[in-house]
């Protein structure tokens, strides 16, 4: 198998701590393997700056296969880059040409701010989970699974929308830095089923507040988060999860 | 009434109000259009008529008026909070942004053609609603204005703002309001669509034709 190699000039956000002002630095990205993925692009960047004593450019990874919500930058302005339904963990170099130059800023929203670098703190939807994105279940000896009938339908959309990894690329996209595709996934995914039901007024109600309180930004469908998301979670579950705030405030 | 005023303080409140201020909105500007399509009767007679009529409903002409205003300090007052708290919800701005193919030309200047609409709405008003006419008809009124090419121009202007407005807002309104289904979302997006064309043309033409027939 041949492999391609090439070079990339990277505008690179570095920001010290989340107080202190950050900014662009420019560093060459040389020999490239085209099948690299952009963290192992990042990696090869990274080992240039050790060996050079200079500090490594900070971000946030985990399983690198698209699948845990760790990894995740602003990409020449487009949230985990310029490849739909892709992590930035699962973007491949090939998808850049040689000689390219690639921009890279961390999720820029007031509800997460900078740590370092490309690492923005995501706690905030922990918080917005904490409030209610969750069913209540007494432990115990576990019941029969048969006892609680889904259909496929109902159980293939509470499945697409559990398919959010919570990876804040929703928040990132949106020109209102709005988490309510997010919220949107989480209200669905538990809503749809059985199991979620009992608290799915109270669920609604408390996460709807706590995402206003963290300071996120509000929805005016511009359906950026839905282009940009690397599940393409749907925007029919931010409509879902009105729905429910409707049914929920006015009975 | 806790729980009511406390639902409207959430960002799903705020935009549950813009969505059904809007839709008013919408009734009322199909209604308008319906008649002020009497002026390209080419005859000052039917649309004085119209007026005549019109007038005649003195009771629910008020109750309507009142309706919009108070439609319109909602409607203006809640998209100035969200578009404010949407501006300091990313204090730190991106240094390059591209659209994923979301945006649309409406989606990404409804704060802003909603402020041309307002403007044009006082000067709007100025002009015909408390236009003098104890010695005149309204089609005098009408005719006067659009004999000047600038009215005409800045008419035409506002009345595009509008459909760019209602472009994105009609099928929005829908969303918000938690009616979104892969059945009849691509029949709304299309109305969206034809909608802002019909009020665009049907409004947009009147003054270049009364500008033309003067
Ligand atoms: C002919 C008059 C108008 C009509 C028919 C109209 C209609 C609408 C509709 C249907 C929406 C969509 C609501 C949603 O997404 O749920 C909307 C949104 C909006 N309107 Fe208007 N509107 C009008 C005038 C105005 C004015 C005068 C302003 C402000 C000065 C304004 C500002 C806005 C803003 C900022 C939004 C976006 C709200 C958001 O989703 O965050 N509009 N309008
Ligand atoms: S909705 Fe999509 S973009 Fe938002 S957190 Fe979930 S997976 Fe990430
Ligand atoms: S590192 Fe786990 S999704 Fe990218």
């Amino acid at each position: 198998m041949s492999t391609k190699t090439i070079t990339l000039t990277l505008k690179v956000w570095r920001q010290n701590r989340s107080r202190k002002k950050g900014g662009f630095e420019i560093y060459t990205a040389r020999d490239i393997s085209t099948d690299m993925s952009f963290l192992e692009m990042l990696d090869v960047v990274n080992e240039d700056l050790v060996l050079s004593g200079k500090e490594p450019i900070a971000f946030d990874h985990d399983c690198r296969e698209g699948i845990c919500g760790m990894c995740g930058a602003v990409v020449d302005g487009q949230a985990h880059g310029p490849l739909k339904e892709t992590t930035l963990c699962q973007l491949h170099m090939r998808h850049f040409k040689n000689g390219d130059t690639v921009v890279i800023e961390p999720w820029r929203a007031r509800a997460f701010p900078v740590v370092k670098d490309l690492v923005v703190d995501r706690s905030a939807f922990d918080k917005i989970i904490a409030a209610g994105g969750y069913i209540s279940a007494k432990t115990g000896g576990a019941q029969d699974a048969n006892n609680i009938l889904v259909g496929k339908e109902v159980a293939d959309k509470a499945f697409n929308a559990a398919a959010c990894i919570g990876c804040g690329a929703c928040v990132a996209a949106c020109p209102n830095a709005s988490a309510m595709l997010f919220v949107g996934a989480k209200i669905s995914h538990l809503g749809l089923l059985p199991q979620g039901r009992p608290e799915a007024k109270t669920r609604v109600q408390s996460m709807i507040r706590a995402m206003d309180r963290l300071g996120f930004g509000n929805c005016s469908n511009e359906t950026e988060c839905e282009a940009q998301c690397p599940k393409s979670i749907s925007i029919r579950e931010i409509a879902r999860m009105n729905r429910e705030f409707v049914k929920a405030s006015f009975s | 009434m806790n729980w009511f005023i406390d639902t409207f303080r959430t960002s799903l409140g705020k935009k549950l109000l813009m969505a059904v201020t809007g839709l008013g909105f919408l009734g009322f500007i199909i209604v308008h259009l319906l008649g002020n399509l009497t002026l390209y009767a080419g005859h000052e007679g039917v649309f004085n008529a119209y007026v005549a009529k019109l007038h005649q409903y003195e009771a629910l002409i008020l109750v309507a008026e009142i309706g919009l205003f108070a439609l319109a300090v909602i409607h203006v007052t809640t998209g100035l909070l969200l578009f404010l708290a949407n501006r300091s919800a990313r204090s730190v701005r991106y240094a390059v942004t591209k659209s994923g193919g979301g945006r649309t030309v409406g989606s990404a200047t409804m704060p802003y053609t909603g402020l041309a609409i307002l403007l044009f709405v006082i000067l709007h008003l100025s002009n015909f609603t408390f236009a003098d006419v104890t010695d005149r008809t309204m089609y005098d009124v009408v005719a006067a204005t659009f004999s000047s090419w600038i009215y005409i121009i800045v008419y035409v202007a506002a009345v595009v703002a509008v459909a760019i407005h209602v472009r994105h807002g009609f099928w929005s309104l829908f969303q918000t309001i938690g009616l979104n289904h892969e059945k009849y979302m691509p029949a709304l997006r299309a109305i969206s669509v034809a909608l802002a064309v019909i009020l665009g043309v049907g409004f947009g033409l009147i003054p270049i034709y009364i500008g033309i027939i003067v």
